[in-house]
């Protein structure tokens, strides 16, 4: 392996360059996934409600408000590990991460109550075209979450093992962006469902 | 080379079975719509036919002139890169001919999207046609009959088919008067006809549906304006009426023969039009899904 | 028993179908008895089902590609069989549509896909001078989860019963109200499954050529076949998800009693048929534009000349891939958008037309002032151009909505698409696959029965499908299992059964050819049997496990010509020790697993589904823990390696 001492670690071998590049070129088919879900979602939110409740009838502000806060706090700590990471520190990276994963737990339990919310509503997974690309769309990030907590757990055991070398920095960078992404994912969630079906 | 031969002959064959033939059916139009379609197809197949002809032109020259057989030993081919101006005519020239059938296909798509020239004054003669696995129901709801598998129009008239589906998608096909449209189970489409010859025209649906898709066919036949309204009368004075426990039978998978009923199903199981379309929201708008067709 | 019901073939009963059974376990039960009697399980786990070299891994796909030929072929002869004759009885309605609609999937997702990506894999490392691909462990699981989705799709046919709502599979047709049976449950999961792993091959390969070009070859120095495959990989990394989102709604209906697709409860029939179309134009473009480059690499050698307007052929290639997004309406003009969104579909669509009139003509122009030779690849090129053209002149046709109204659902329709296909996807395949067979494996194929082949696949696709442009037009719609003698199909028709029987030949033919040059041809062809001009020529036939002693030098698309007319240095290193992956048997494991749970699912098998879904996890997180640097091969050994081949390159 050859080391390039100029780069930050996690870029230092051809490897981890070409591992971080692929993830850029996945997270651009993500967004294709997200805007499939997206556009249809658009489509369905005025012509698929059927006989089921819409946007406005179902939708809670409160818990929203709080999954994004946890969420837009955890890519910002996030950002603080990879900062630990770069100055090689790793407890605080690690601490940094911990607090991620936390704050991704906190919006997944969230999101599961809203779920069971609307299944009170009576709004299902069978009820409408409408409610079905709700919850799958967040359904769907959802589970981009919940796999990202696993990954996060993965990375966080072999960092400790192993301590912070080209291959954890390499990992945990990713997993960074992967989180990121996953933000920004919320943001256009948060704005275009639940806000615009507020309104 | 035998083989070659028998080839050739095959051919021949074919091409002799070909002028021996009617016809063709979307070429052998009986009204504006399928006319204005035909002559479209023609333009484009002539335009085509240069450019095929210009590319096999092109490709027997070269082969027969710089094949290596026919070439000294010695010659070594040139590096040639791009050439600007010859560049600028393969990419002008096609321009130009997608330009041109450009146009072409907007204002015809336009034509036929609309009730044909000279048919657009009076109001149609509106028919819903709504297809079931495997059949093709045709409600007047004016006249207030309703048949199974056949449809009879009158001839110079504007006739306005309002198409939809008790299930899979299907499309409306009758080669000979215009082209094809959906019928599906949650919007009306509306197709403009005029048949401008007296005659039985071969319809049918033309998307895949299942197990009956093969005989999902039916005729239409175009007669005179007083012809229709004397079969029109014979009917009410002859048919049964079409109750909604009958109409809920033939709408079982499977095939029928022609079938005439008095009264449409359109009084108990309406179009998916207006503010009986289910993505239909508010009334407010009901007006503009139920007439927009008009324009 | 009430388990095992769900397994059996509904819904109609066919000598044909338990006879193919059979065949299917007498095949089966004779390879296993041949690899322990031959003890070649060994052999096989360790070279070729473990492995992670991107030229062994593109010969399985092509391995693959050819079986998936022959199953399609066979759906094909059959339905030419049917329809040769009026009021035939040969198949009825039902094992018609399930043949048809088998015979899309096939041919598309598991035979042209796999033939390309293929094609790509062995060659484009090899044009771009690197050692393998970027991420070669991904590349195995790439592979290995298109197998498993050709598998599932094909167990299909003996588990349960195919899908059968053509290719397209429209809904509400492909719902449960109108499918009932398991079929096109398996359509979803088996395209979802391949699915997955053409992405991968999509980041993987984006990355690869990218990164991992020698030193010297700009972007606008790569080989046109690497440029074809870089846009292709960009095509398959924005399509793809479409349908991933596309069939997991479709699962979703079938399985979950949800509203997508359904026509009431607010869902939308006509939103599949978009989003199918979102990807499935591009995937249209994905099948040609690799085709297109194998066709300026052949072209180019064979006529002896550089290939004409390279900077135009590239840019042809962008225009078109950002146009492929554009044009999906096209494919249904008449569901009643209206005649405004038809014509500007209509226009985008005819707009297709410049950038691959381009091409044709700076094919022609190639050709032109060069000394052509006419070699089994190059036939297959020549032939290519007239019959693309009106493949392509036909499709300028179709592009015209208003007409498309008369040619939309008839057999029209199918004679341009195959008309499009054939010469270019798989001609393009064939021919490069006869071009490359040096490459893969030392010797040339026959060029006496490789024209043979030629002439009977030529006239067969031509006998096969010009007739169907005049049935078309004489109003035969597609998918008709049957017709009467009043309609005058009977002739033309009985014509292309004719064609279909000769293609049949033509591909026999391809393989005898390798069954005849495997005993016979020569050995001894060098390392540039064809007198080639592209990077990948530089190196032995067949290719070392390293591809390259020494990472070449590059200072022209036409980097072996240069280094061999003139004068170019093109390996200007000394030998060193190669750093190499390794072998792995987690890609077939973990695609194993993927099968599994696609088959579970299929069946509603839940408990199946959790156990396998376990298993991926597993898989998942023992490759996140797992460590393996590769290996080195030393210089020692590829000089001796390298002096077998008679001097290091």
């Amino acid at each position: 392996m050859k080391h390039d001492s100029n780069l930050p670690l996690e870029y230092s071998t051809e490897t981890n360059e070409m591992n971080i590049l692929g993830f850029w070129i996945f997270l651009g088919a993500e967004i294709m996934l997200f805007a499939t879900l997206f556009t249809t979602y658009f489509v369905y939110v005025d012509r698929g409600v059927g006989n089921g409740p819409a946007g406005s009838e179902i939708f809670e502000l409160t818990p929203v408000m709080i999954e994004t806060i946890l969420l837009l706090t955890s890519s910002f700590t996030i950002g603080l590990a990879v900062h630990a990471m770069r100055i090689n520190r790793v407890k605080a990276m690690i601490g940094f991460m911990i607090v991620t994963l936390l704050l991704g737990a906190g919006f997944i339990s969230l999101e599961v109550y809203e779920f069971i919310h609307y299944y009170h509503e009576g709004a299902t997974l069978q009820t409408s075209g409408f409610t079905a690309i709700l919850l799958t769309t967040l359904g769907t990030h959802g589970a981009h979450v919940t796999l990202g907590l696993f990954w996060g757990i993965m990375i966080i055991i072999q960092t400790l093992r192993n301590g912070l070398n080209a291959r954890t920095a390499n990992k945990s960078f990713i997993f960074s962006l992967y989180w990121h992404f996953l933000d920004v994912m919320w943001i256009f969630i948060f704005s275009f469902i639940y806000l615009k079906g507020m309104m | 080379m035998k083989l070659k031969w028998t080839y050739l002959a095959f051919l021949a064959g074919i091409a002799s079975l070909l002028a021996g033939c009617e016809p063709l059916l979307v070429l052998n139009p009986k009204g504006p719509q399928a006319e204005t379609t035909a002559n479209v197809i023609w333009i484009s197949i002539i335009t085509m036919s240069v450019i095929v002809i210009v590319v096999l032109v092109m490709l027997t020259v070269i082969l027969l002139k710089y094949r290596a057989s026919k070439q000294d030993p010695d010659y070594e081919p040139p590096h040639i890169e791009g050439n600007k101006y010859l560049e600028g005519i393969i990419v002008g020239i096609p321009i130009i001919i997608v330009a041109f059938l450009s146009v072409v296909s907007a204002t015809s798509t336009h034509q036929v999207e609309n009730p044909p020239e000279g048919y657009d004054a009076d109001e149609p003669l509106v028919i819903y046609a709504s297809s079931s696995n495997w059949k093709w129901h045709f409600s007047y709801p004016e006249q207030d009959i309703e048949t199974v598998n056949y449809v009879f129009i009158p001839t110079n008239q504007n006739v306005e088919f309002r198409l939809y589906s008790h299930g899979t998608i299907s499309s409306f096909w009758v080669p000979q008067l215009a082209g094809q449209k959906y019928a599906m189970a949650d919007m009306t489409n509306y197709l403009n006809v005029v048949a401008e010859e007296p005659g039985e025209y071969v319809g049918r649906n033309s998307n895949f549906n299942g197990e009956g898709f093969a005989e999902n066919d039916f005729t239409v036949t175009a007669m005179a304006p007083s012809e229709f309204d004397s079969w029109v009368e014979d009917i009410h004075n002859t048919a049964e009426p079409l109750t909604e426990e009958k109409f809920e039978e033939l709408l079982e998978p499977g095939h029928l023969g022609r079938m005439t009923f008095t009264g449409t199903h359109q009084d108990f199981k309406p179009a998916p039009e207006g503010e009986n379309s289910p993505h239909h929201h508010g009334s407010s708008d009901s007006e503009d899904d139920g007439e927009h067709h008009h324009h | 028993m009430d388990f095992f019901d769900r397994f059996s073939i509904p819904p109609h009963d066919d000598p044909m179908l338990y006879a193919s059974i059979v065949a299917i376990a007498i095949v089966s039960i004779a390879i296993v008895v041949g690899l322990t009697y031959f003890k070649k399980w060994g052999y096989l786990w360790n070279e070729w089902l473990t492995t992670v070299d991107h030229k062994r891994i593109g010969i399985m796909y092509i391995i693959s590609a050819l079986l998936m030929l022959f199953r399609g072929g066979a759906d094909a002869v059959m339905m030419r069989l049917q329809t040769a004759v009026p009021d035939n009885t040969f198949l009825d309605a039902q094992h018609y549509n399930e043949v048809f609609t088998t015979h899309g999937v096939v041919m598309i997702i598991f035979m042209a896909m796999a033939f390309i990506i293929g094609m790509m894999n062995f060659v484009v490392p090899l044009q771009i001078g690197a050692r393998d691909v970027a991420f070669p462990r991904l590349n195995a699981l790439s592979f290995w989860l298109y197998f498993a989705g050709a598998m599932l799709f094909n167990l299909s046919f003996v588990v349960g019963g195919s899908p059968d709502a053509g290719w397209t599979n429209y809904y509400p047709l492909a719902g449960t109200d109108f499918s009932e049976h398991v079929g096109v449950n398996y359509y979803n999961w088996a395209l979802q499954i391949s699915g997955i792993g053409t992405l991968m091959t999509g980041i993987n390969f984006i990355a690869t050529i990218m990164k991992m070009r020698a030193p010297g070859m700009k972007l606008m120095k790569m080989p046109m076949f690497t440029w074809s495959a870089l846009i292709t990989n960009l095509i398959i990394v924005f399509a793809f998800p479409v349908l991933t989102i596309a069939l997991l709604m479709g699962t979703f209906d079938r399985q979950f009693f949800t509203n997508f697709f359904t026509t009431s409860d607010g869902g939308m029939d006509m939103m599949w048929a978009n989003l199918f179309w979102i990807w499935g134009h591009p995937e249209v473009y994905i099948l040609i534009l690799p085709a297109f480059g194998i066709y300026s690499q052949i072209i180019s050698t064979f006529s002896q000349r550089n290939l004409y307007g390279y900077k135009s052929m590239v840019a042809s290639m962008v225009v078109i891939s950002l146009l492929s997004f554009l044009v999906w309406v096209h494919h249904f003009f008449t569901m009643g958008q209206g005649a405004v969104a038809n014509s500007i579909f209509s226009i985008t669509t005819m707009a297709i037309a410049v950038p691959t009139g381009i091409k044709i003509f700076n094919w022609l122009l190639t050709m032109w002032k060069g000394k052509i030779r006419f070699t089994t690849p190059m036939m297959y090129s020549v032939a290519f151009i007239p019959l693309f053209t009106i493949g392509g002149v036909t499709g300028v046709m179709l592009a015209m909505a208003s007409a498309d109204y008369q040619y939309h659902n008839t057999m029209f329709l199918v004679a341009h698409f195959h008309n499009v296909i054939i010469p270019g996807v798989v001609f393009a395949m064939i021919a490069g696959l006869i071009y490359y067979w040096p490459k893969m494996f030392g010797f040339m194929l026959n060029e006496r029965i490789g024209k043979w082949a030629f002439w009977n696949i030529v006239i067969g696709f031509c006998l096969a499908f010009f007739p169907m442009y005049i049935t078309g037009l004489n109003g035969q719609a597609r998918r008709m299992y049957t017709y009467s003698e009043s309609t005058g199909f009977g002739p033309l028709s009985m014509v292309s059964f004719i064609g279909a029987l000769l293609l049949a030949v033509g591909f026999v033919l391809i393989v005898y050819n390798v069954y005849y040059s495997f005993r016979h041809a020569p050995r001894n062809v060098g390392d540039d049997p064809w007198n080639a001009r592209s990077l990948e020529w530089a190196t032995h036939n067949p290719v070392p496990e390293y591809n390259f002693a020494i990472t070449p030098n590059v200072n022209s698309e036409e980097a072996f010509w240069d280094y061999k007319k003139n004068g170019h240095d093109l390996f200007k290193g000394k030998i060193e020790d190669i750093h190499m992956p390794n072998n792995s048997g987690w890609s077939i494991i973990f695609a194993g697993i993927f099968f599994v749970f696609g088959f579970c699912f299929v069946f509603h098998v839940w408990a199946g589904v959790i156990i396998a879904f376990l298993g991926i996890i597993g898989c998942m997180i023992y490759r996140s823990f797992e460590k393996d640097d590769g290996h080195h091969i030393h210089k020692e050994e590829i000089e001796e390696t390298e002096k077998k081949f008679g001097g290091a390159k």
